[in-house]
């Protein structure tokens, strides 16, 4: 009766009384352990990883909260990270990318996210956007915008989905009907990040019949007339890179801007696609690690019943568990960036299975982080909510996991 | 006043966030699986330099160190900071264990003559043994002027005007060159090496050296007896009055 009542009464004042660790002040605690990041990466890998963490560390984690509390789109932060070379990473140094593999972009945003998961999604798909314009685009586009996306001087949105056409994204309607050296842009796009603050926009649109064959991709500056956005919606995470729609009336755009060929825009998004699960997953993979990192922290630290978390079966079988899962999503995704580096066959299915697979389990693990926190972990003032929050949404965008699931059961099922 | 060539020492040690822990049988502490970085204080030592021949001061970067195979990764950071190439004088396990900063000023001493330095610079201390001595011995061993503690560096008639942070407060001396400069905290921020830049360190010549190469015999002039943890701090006590307080402190021998 008495210490019922005694927890009763204590528990809310407690809770703000004793407070576990805040920050990572252990940096890189599972260095040389089964989970270490670094394990199997070359030397220059590690180098660059290195650099990644003692940025995200530095320059993203301290800001992390605030910039999701005041939904803030860190311009100066990704100003420093082009500088770095974050901007273009898989773009050819020819026109002033970085010309790194997509392995090493994996590498970095899972260093990255730890500092900030939706930050590093938005400097992900950053780098989709670029790396469309390098790999399609005309040698005048790359001249003129590689250098300045790499930079990050200029930030570009990717615009796929509409209001009716999410998974099946072949069936847009934004239509783009040439007029002389013009197209003209009508239509709409949605559930685009960094719409408004953002200064160039990748637009798939109709130019031609219906299906994917019809589609061509649009490079579009923000101040052309004709383009608006829509409100900025209010999201569950994800919280530092605003959402919008993005619309098109009598939107002209020359025929220079185009990306690749009339008809190939379908065939571009795709292949960014692929490009952009791998990145989604790493950032998910990082958001994981940090949660664990926060988690060994408060195991340390927070006792009950007179003992310290560590010591408690139920909660090391659970971590146990949570480690084998990071490191299967670790290497099944850095597995997917290597088959896309090699241009492997089963590409497709192999990113499609690492972003089913990491981001499913990542999530997962950040929500068990917050569990081993208790109560702390649904407080704001504490970051394993913000992984768990930032990380949910990447179960349902760069292509559903169900939309995952068809293209993997897809390969494995078809004639051979 | 230009062209100057700076040596710059980089020392490998254990991370400054790394909990530190004491091997079972007390002969030193635990560096297998540990992650090892650049002593911050030779980081700032290498930023300083880069900083100098970004100003034209300085025509060329070397960074130095001494250790086993792995100390090479931190010439490479130094060299994807900005170093122009670097000198790695390797020892095996076993000599790495007992180097002294002796050891550390004899080659960079011979080192700094043999490259026809003007400036060797290197961090005051290193976070692992805190020993604060390699830049005194170094200019000792060449006869050169010692600027320590150094937090700020700006180029003078003949050498070097270097801020120094003493106890009471700053100092300013001037120093010719050739001269032996040892960094502190506030001298700089250390940039991050870029992407493009970590790959080109790749490329970077990194010459292999062995201590014999320098004249110079790794011995042991002191035994490590005994590592051990600091002692853990005991709980305290809430008292209730003044008279108490002073009862404790006397019963303790504080007063």
């Amino acid at each position: 009766m008495s210490s019922s009542l005694y927890r009763t009464v204590s528990g809310l004042p407690r809770l703000f009384r004793k407070k576990p660790c805040l920050s990572l002040n252990q940096r890189h605690i599972f260095t040389g352990s089964c989970i270490d990041a670094s394990d199997g990466l070359h030397d220059d890998q590690v180098q660059i990883q290195q650099m990644a963490r003692n940025f995200a560390d530095n320059e993203m984690a301290p800001k992390m909260k605030e910039w999701d509390q005041e939904e803030y789109f860190p311009r100066d932060v990704f100003k420093k990270a082009g500088e770095l070379g974050f901007g273009a990473v898989y773009c050819r140094e020819k026109y002033g990318g970085t010309g790194l593999k997509r392995l090493d972009a994996s590498v970095i945003f899972e260093a990255l996210a730890t500092g900030c998961v939706s930050t590093t999604a938005y400097i992900s798909i950053h780098n989709m956007c670029g790396w469309m314009v390098d790999e399609f685009g005309s040698d005048s586009l790359r001249e003129k915008w590689i250098p300045k996306l790499a930079s990050m001087e200029t930030c570009a949105s990717y615009c796929l989905t509409e209001p009716g056409a999410g998974s099946d994204a072949a069936s847009l309607i934004t239509s783009a009907k040439k007029d002389g050296d013009h197209y003209v842009l009508n239509g709409e796009k949605v559930f685009i990040s960094g719409a408004g603050a953002t200064d160039v926009y990748i637009v798939m649109c109709r130019t031609g019949g219906e299906g994917a064959k019809g589609i061509s991709c649009f490079l579009i500056e923000k101040d052309t007339p004709g383009l608006s956005f829509g409100k900025k919606e209010k999201k569950v995470g994800w919280n530092s890179h605003p959402i919008r729609a993005v619309i098109f009336e009598d939107c002209k755009v020359p025929v220079s801007n185009r990306i690749g060929e009339e008809g190939e825009g379908f065939t571009i998004a795709m292949r960014g696609l692929n490009g952009g699960r791998i990145n989604v997953a790493s950032c998910s993979l990082g958001g994981a690690h940090a949660s664990m990192e926060h988690v060994r922290n408060h195991f340390k630290v927070r006792k009950q019943f007179g003992q310290t978390l560590e010591n408690f079966q139920y909660l090391q079988f659970m971590f146990a568990d949570m480690a084998a899962a990071l490191l299967a999503s670790r290497l099944l995704v850095r597995n997917a960036a290597e088959a896309l580096d090699n241009t492997a066959p089963n590409a497709v299915p192999l990113c499609s299975m690492a972003k089913l697979f990491a981001t499913e389990e990542c999530f997962k693990i950040c929500n068990q982080a917050l569990q081993m926190f208790g109560g702390y972990g649904y407080l704001k003032e504490y970051p394993v909510q913000q992984y768990f929050r930032d990380s949910r949404v990447h179960c349902i965008l760069e292509g559903t996991n169900e939309m995952m699931r068809l293209l993997v059961s897809r390969d494995i099922l078809k004639e051979r | 006043m230009a062209s100057l060539r700076v040596l710059v020492g980089c020392k490998r040690v254990i991370d400054y966030a790394v909990k530190i822990r004491v091997k079972p049988d007390k002969s030193g502490v635990v560096t297998e699986g540990v992650k090892h970085s650049m002593n911050p204080f030779d980081e700032i030592a290498v930023e300083e330099a880069i900083r100098m021949k970004e100003k034209k001061l300085a025509s060329e970067v070397i960074a130095f160190s001494c250790g086993p195979t792995a100390s090479q990764e931190t010439l490479r950071t130094a060299m994807a900071m900005g170093a122009d190439r670097s000198i790695h004088v390797e020892v095996d396990a076993n000599q790495a264990e007992i180097i002294q900063p002796i050891h550390i000023a004899k080659l960079l001493s011979k080192i700094a003559q043999e490259e026809k330095a003007d400036i060797v610079m290197v961090g005051k201390q290193a976070i692992d043994d805190d020993c604060n001595q390699t830049a005194q011995m170094t200019a000792a061993l060449l006869d050169w002027p010692q600027a320590t503690f150094a937090s700020k560096l700006e180029p003078a008639e003949g050498g070097l005007k270097v801020t120094r942070e003493i106890d009471g407060g700053l100092e300013t001396i001037q120093v010719k060159t050739p001269t032996v400069i040892s960094s502190d905290l506030r001298l700089n921020e250390p940039r991050y090496a870029t992407l493009p830049n970590i790959m080109k360190a790749k490329k970077k010549p990194l010459a292999k050296k062995k201590p014999e190469d320098y004249g110079v015999e790794i011995k042991a002039h002191q035994e490590i007896k005994k590592v051990e943890d600091p002692p853990t701090r005991e709980a305290g006590q809430k008292l209730e009055t003044v008279e108490e307080l002073v009862t404790k402190l006397k019963d303790g021998g504080f007063i």
